[in-house]
Parts: C-alpha cells; sequence; structure tokens
C-alpha cells in the first residue's frame, strides 16, 4: 500500500489533537490517520504538547470529598459505557475484505458494507450515501465513481473535503490516491476523473449552502460552466 | 515503583507513567490517589477553562480520574507518557459531555491500519522524560505565545473565533502559536534522536 502525499495542513491537526475540531471534520482527519503514520507521528506530538500543557495548569483546589468520593466507586466499571465502539471479532472476521479496507473509525459510522448502504444517484454518473454525524451547515457522504467516470466540470462555491477510501481520481491541479486529503477551495473549478482501475471511492465533507439541497438547484449548480 | 522514586524525574519523585502501570497491573489505590493528587486540580482547571463551573468540573474529573482506572491496562508508555494519555482522555470526555459529540479515533488495533515504518516503529521515546522536558520549555515560552497555545489547545475555538476575541490580526495568532509549536516540536525531535 501506498502512504498518502496530500496531508492536513498544520491549523486542522492542531484543532484535532486539541479537540476544538467539529465531529466531521474529526472524522475526516482520523481516517486519514488511519492511513497516515506520517500525521499520527504529528498528531502524537501535538497530544504530547496537549499533556505538557495540562501539566502546567494551575491547580484548582477540588473539594474535601472528591478523592474519597471518588474511590468509592472505583471498580464499579459505571466508565464502561463511554468505552469506544468497537466490533468485536467474531462481527469483524465476518466482514468482507472490502470493508476492512475502509479503516476505522469510519467503518463503525457506517455500520455496515458497502453494498448494503443506500446509494443513490447524483449528478455525473456520481453515487453517494449519506452518512450521519454532525449536522447541518455540514454535509458529509460517501461519493463513488465508476472506473475512468467522469463529474461534469464544475464549481465549489463552498470549502470541500474530499478523503480517497479507495481507488483515485485526477482533475487539473493532480492526482489523488488512496489516504490523500484533498481540500477544494472555495471558488475552485474542476473537472475530476476516476482511476480507471478502482474507479475512486471518498468521504466528502462540504457545507451544504441552501442552493445545494433541492436536487434540480444542484444539477443546475453542478453543470454551471460545464 | 513510585515509592522508590528511583527512576523519577519530577519533583516529588513520582514516575506517573509507572503509577499508571502499578494501577493496571495491581489495582493499586494508592498508586491511583498519587495520580489523583497531581492530575485531578490540572483536569479541573482545564475544565474550567472550558466553560465547566467548579461543579460540574468536579464531576467530570471524576469521571475522567475514573476512566483512567478501568482502562489502566490499554496505557501504553511508548505511545503516549502519563500527562498525555490523562489529557487525550479528558479531551474526548469533555467533547462527549460538553458539545455532546462522539470523537473520531483512530483504532492502534484495527487490522486495516496502515502501519509504522520500520524505522518509526522501532523508536522509543522516554515519554516522562520527554514529558517533564515539554513542561519545562513551556515555562520558558515568551507569554505571548505560550497564552496563545493554551487558547488553542483549551478554548474550543478555532483561530479566527482567538483572534476577534483576543483583539489579535489572525495572521499574528497563527505565527505566535505556530512559533510556539516550533519550537517544542523541535525539542520532542532532539529527544527523539
Amino acid at each position: 500500500m501506498t502512504i498518502p502525499v496530500h496531508h492536513p495542513g498544520e491549523e486542522i491537526l492542531l484543532d484535532y489533537a486539541g479537540g476544538s475540531l467539529r465531529e466531521p471534520f474529526a472524522l475526516v482527519i482520523a481516517t486519514h490517520l488511519a492511513f497516515c503514520p506520517c500525521c499520527r507521528t504529528k498528531v502524537a506530538e501535538l497530544e504530547a504538547i496537549g499533556g505538557a500543557l495540562l501539566e502546567a495548569e494551575e491547580p484548582a483546589s477540588l473539594s474535601k470529598e472528591c478523592l474519597p468520593a471518588l474511590l468509592k466507586r472505583l471498580g464499579t466499571g459505571s466508565a464502561a459505557c463511554s468505552s469506544p465502539r468497537k466490533p468485536s471479532p467474531s462481527v469483524f472476521a465476518k466482514l468482507p475484505t472490502e470493508v476492512i479496507r475502509i479503516p476505522e473509525p469510519l467503518r463503525s459510522y457506517l455500520g455496515k458494507p458497502l453494498e448494503q448502504l443506500c446509494w443513490c444517484s447524483a449528478v455525473g454518473g456520481i453515487e453517494q450515501v449519506d452518512i450521519q454525524v454532525g449536522g447541518p451547515p455540514i454535509r458529509t457522504r460517501l461519493l463513488r465513481m465508476k472506473p475512468g467516470g467522469s463529474m461534469p466540470r464544475h464549481y465549489h462555491p463552498a470549502i470541500e473535503l474530499n478523503l480517497v477510501l479507495l481507488g483515485g481520481f485526477r482533475d487539473e491541479r493532480g492526482s489523488y490516491r488512496r489516504g490523500d486529503l484533498v481540500i477544494d477551495e472555495p471558488t475552485l473549478t474542476h473537472h475530476p476523473i476516476a482511476d480507471d482501475g478502482e474507479g475512486c471511492l471518498c468521504l466528502n465533507l462540504a457545507e451544504a449552502p441552501i442552493r445545494f439541497t433541492g436536487l434540480v438547484a444542484r444539477l443546475t449548480e453542478a453543470l454551471r460552466g460545464a | 515503583m513510585p515509592e522508590s522514586g528511583a527512576s523519577a524525574h519530577r519533583a516529588g519523585g513520582h514516575n506517573f507513567n509507572e503509577l499508571i502501570q502499578a494501577v493496571a497491573r495491581e489495582r493499586s489505590q494508592t498508586a491511583f490517589a498519587v495520580l489523583f493528587e497531581h492530575f485531578a486540580p490540572r483536569l479541573k482547571s482545564y475544565l474550567m477553562r472550558l466553560g465547566c463551573d467548579a461543579g460540574q468540573a468536579e464531576e467530570l474529573v471524576q469521571e475522567v480520574m475514573l476512566l483512567v482506572w478501568n482502562r489502566a491496562e490499554t496505557f501504553d508508555p511508548v505511545r503516549a507518557g502519563a500527562a498525555t494519555w490523562i489529557f487525550t482522555i479528558a479531551r474526548n470526555r469533555r467533547i462527549d459531555v460538553i458539545r455532546r459529540e462522539r470523537r473520531p479515533e483512530i483504532d492502534f488495533s484495527d487490522p486495516a491500519l496502515e502501519p509504522e515504518p520500520v524505522e518509526t516503529a522501532e523508536r522509543t521515546v522516554e515519554t516522562e522524560r520527554e514529558s517533564a522536558r515539554l513542561l519545562a520549555a513551556i515555562a520558558g515560552l515568551p507569554d505571548e505565545q505560550a497564552q496563545l497555545l493554551r487558547l488553542a489547545y483549551f478554548d474550543d475555538k478555532p483561530h479566527s473565533a482567538i483572534s476577534v476575541e483576543q483583539g489579535i490580526p489572525l495572521g499574528t495568532v497563527k505565527s505566535r502559536i505556530r512559533l510556539a509549536l516550533d519550537r517544542l516540536r523541535k525539542l520532542l525531535r532532539e529527544e527523539d534522536a
């Protein structure tokens, strides 16, 4: 497997490590980290700095009963509910190879194999599935293009993130492979074409302005400049 | 063991990595109480910076320390030192409780995870010593950098909002934070070598 070459910027990694990044963005970053040992090292450094900042905090005084009350709760297991969700090994063994290629944390957010998701057609031969994470104004989707498929030339009114999960695509700026994080700045106009072999599956995150909510409007928007 | 203090690197003579491992191995309440005495008051400050009142902060401190107790076995001192590990638990818990959002995290045991290159995997970092050195370096940062760095980690706001609140241009906010991070990271990378 190849290591990604298009990475998130330092600022967004800091927001992820510090915790201020909102959930849909954090999902994209965490999934990129699963593909990218180099960004994992950067996040580990930023978290180490977070740990040192915590230690450098001026200690606040705690009420006297805080520790005794806590000691009584030890071993009650009442924190178990907040442990991270993970598929059990038996569930995992049944997953098709294709699904294993979708790493955590995204795999848990999808909840089922790719082919069991409710794909629907969008403009330009693209298929899409919405993922329930966060809420408006951010829309989080899986987008896929067939091998060699292309999307009509279109214009981005707002910033958009694409994380390539399988296959790859190219546009006027370059080519992108599995694990690459592609940031489409507002006003970008481009014409993406999926790779011939596997096509392209992306995790897409977009601010969804009102004119994108209706199909007709989306179609008009997508075809502008084509 | 903590009581020996032989390998301690801190004032107070405690090696926090070893204390967490003692909690994992022996379910040592003594070790846990020492961790609590050190980290709980700092966690309370951290949570109050994020907007908790004193009561809510103490309730969350208890939850975070309970997670430290329950998850001590998952602590890996090669991956992160004690303070870092506890920071990430507190960060995730406050996102969950205060912001009511899930925290997407990678799963290091996931077979779909791209493995580390060999040289990184073999690298062993003395996280306890590293954390003590970082602490000293933070104390040595210029005030203007240290203050913005704290806001970047503890304010739950993007840089643009920090800029507006502090009345400092966005470019200056970014460059001060970057300067601080560069200085601290340089130290981390020297340690690794």
